[in-house]
């Protein structure tokens, strides 16, 4: 087993996450007090989740354009590692809301967009399960990724900032709007300097779940994959 | 171009030759439509205007459903040997936007004979009813075009559907909310017009680019 370079970056970000992360002190804003910390763990789910369906949509578009069978594998693992971290990315983010806004599901538009993205998604795999030709799976499912993905970004770019929203950056947020993920000052030099290890450090983790799932699935499919 | 036409042609003559499918249609919406009298009356403009996005739905699945799945295998193979998928799709496009924007406007009379009619500004709603139809009509041409790769298995197209229309179907809620009287932020009505018609360009595009790998087999 070889251990490349971004894994031990990986492996490093993970653990000044989870040590830095709870020791570091942090700011106190409104009702937030030390749940803040959920910062390095909720948000960094969604830039992973991003991330890893941005990988899924370019294999999908490498697929389409070689007929090469190995890059669909690719696809459709990164996009079930992207539908957990999307399931993860809800569930963190329910807790946080349960302590911040009184309720685990408060329709916020975030929260059914993110749920929206998850369903499509899913649709992604039921596709891939209905059918049993390699090649034609592989190709429609291919077109349904893409045609998914770019639905998905204006549903989480674009309509959350369109409307009121409990979370930062909303219609009528602090700043009457901006980056729906991100709240403007809300993080202090310190924060700042854990959050973004966190997220390429949760980026990398996906990424290494993921081609530990694509070298199992290109065993498993050894005798269609012709180099 | 007049490859386009003569495939739009071949459409509409088999839907004037057999419309026992748009009738069939047709009789679906009423139906649904007198039920939804019987069961609540003239209801009051919130429920009215989700009803009225919900029929739309289900009514788009079921008349844009066919576009696709009514061409046989056989005759697939004969139109990849005439015409080029580019022109093939825009066909169908123009097609299924012909088909459920009468569609649209059959259920709006419908609804205005059966439910009442809670619209204040009644040219915005016919507008915005056009609009969404467009929407729909578009993202379901495409899912159509996959769920008849996949066997031609009706319930994948709403599984692969329902998700993907939810973002249009919720700003088209929001802004039909406009031609019931609610007051808007100023600006925000054409907001989110652009938006949609920003998002119908945007499947049209991927529409032709991807058409073409969908269907050789």
């Amino acid at each position: 087993m070889q251990l490349k370079w971004w894994k031990i970056l990986c492996i490093i970000f993970m653990f000044l996450t989870f040590t830095a992360g709870f020791l570091i002190p942090v700011p106190i804003i409104g009702n937030l007090h030390q749940s803040i910390r959920n910062f390095f763990f909720h948000v960094p789910m969604w830039f992973g989740q991003m991330g890893l369906l941005t990988l899924s949509l370019a294999y999908s578009i490498a697929y389409l354009r070689t007929q090469n069978l190995k890059y669909d594998i690719y696809a459709s693992e990164f996009a079930k590692t992207g539908i957990i971290f999307g399931i993860l990315g809800l569930a963190t983010g329910s807790i946080w809301a349960k302590y911040t806004w009184g309720e685990f599901w408060s329709n916020d538009p975030k929260q059914i967009a993110a749920a929206i993205a998850v369903l499509i998604y899913l649709a992604y795999i039921v596709l891939r399960g209905s059918m049993t030709d390699f090649d034609k799976r592989a190709r429609v499912s291919s077109v349904y990724n893409i045609f998914a993905y770019f639905i998905y970004i204006p549903l989480i770019m674009i309509l959350p900032r369109l409307v009121q929203s409990l979370h930062p950056g909303g219609m009528e947020g602090a700043k009457g709007g901006g980056n729906p993920a991100l709240g403007g000052d809300s993080l202090d030099a310190t924060m700042r300097l854990i959050f973004w290890p966190a997220v390429f450090g949760w980026l990398l983790l996906g990424i290494w779940i993921s081609s530990l799932k694509i070298r199992l699935s290109l065993l498993v499919n050894k005798n269609l994959i012709h180099e | 171009m007049s490859k386009i036409i003569t495939l739009l042609k071949k459409d509409f003559l088999l839907e004037l030759r057999q419309q026992h499918t748009f009738f069939g249609i047709l009789l679906y919406v009423a139906s649904t439509i007198f039920v939804l009298y019987l069961a609540m009356g003239q209801p009051e403009s919130t429920v009215y205007n989700g009803l009225f996005w919900m029929i739309q739905l289900f009514v788009c699945v079921n008349a844009v459903a066919k576009s696709f799945m009514q061409e046989s295998h056989g005759r697939m193979l004969y139109f990849y040997s005439i015409v080029s998928p580019i022109q093939f799709i825009i066909s169908k496009i123009i097609y299924s936007t012909v088909i459920m924007l009468l569609m649209v406007l059959l259920s709006l009379v419908l609804f205005r004979i059966l439910l009442g009619n809670p619209v204040m500004n009644e040219l915005q709603f016919i507008g915005i009813a056009c609009l969404g139809g467009l929407s729909l009509s578009l993202v379901f041409t495409l899912m159509s075009a996959i769920a008849a790769k996949a066997n031609q298995n009706a319930a994948i197209m709403a599984i692969l559907g329902f998700p993907l229309i939810i973002p249009q179907l919720l700003l088209l809620i929001r802004l039909s909310k406009s031609a019931y009287g609610e007051v808007f932020r100023e600006g925000a009505i054409l907001q989110i017009s652009l938006l949609l018609t920003g998002l119908d360009l945007l499947v049209i595009v991927l529409s032709i680019v991807l058409f073409p790998f969908l269907w050789r087999d």
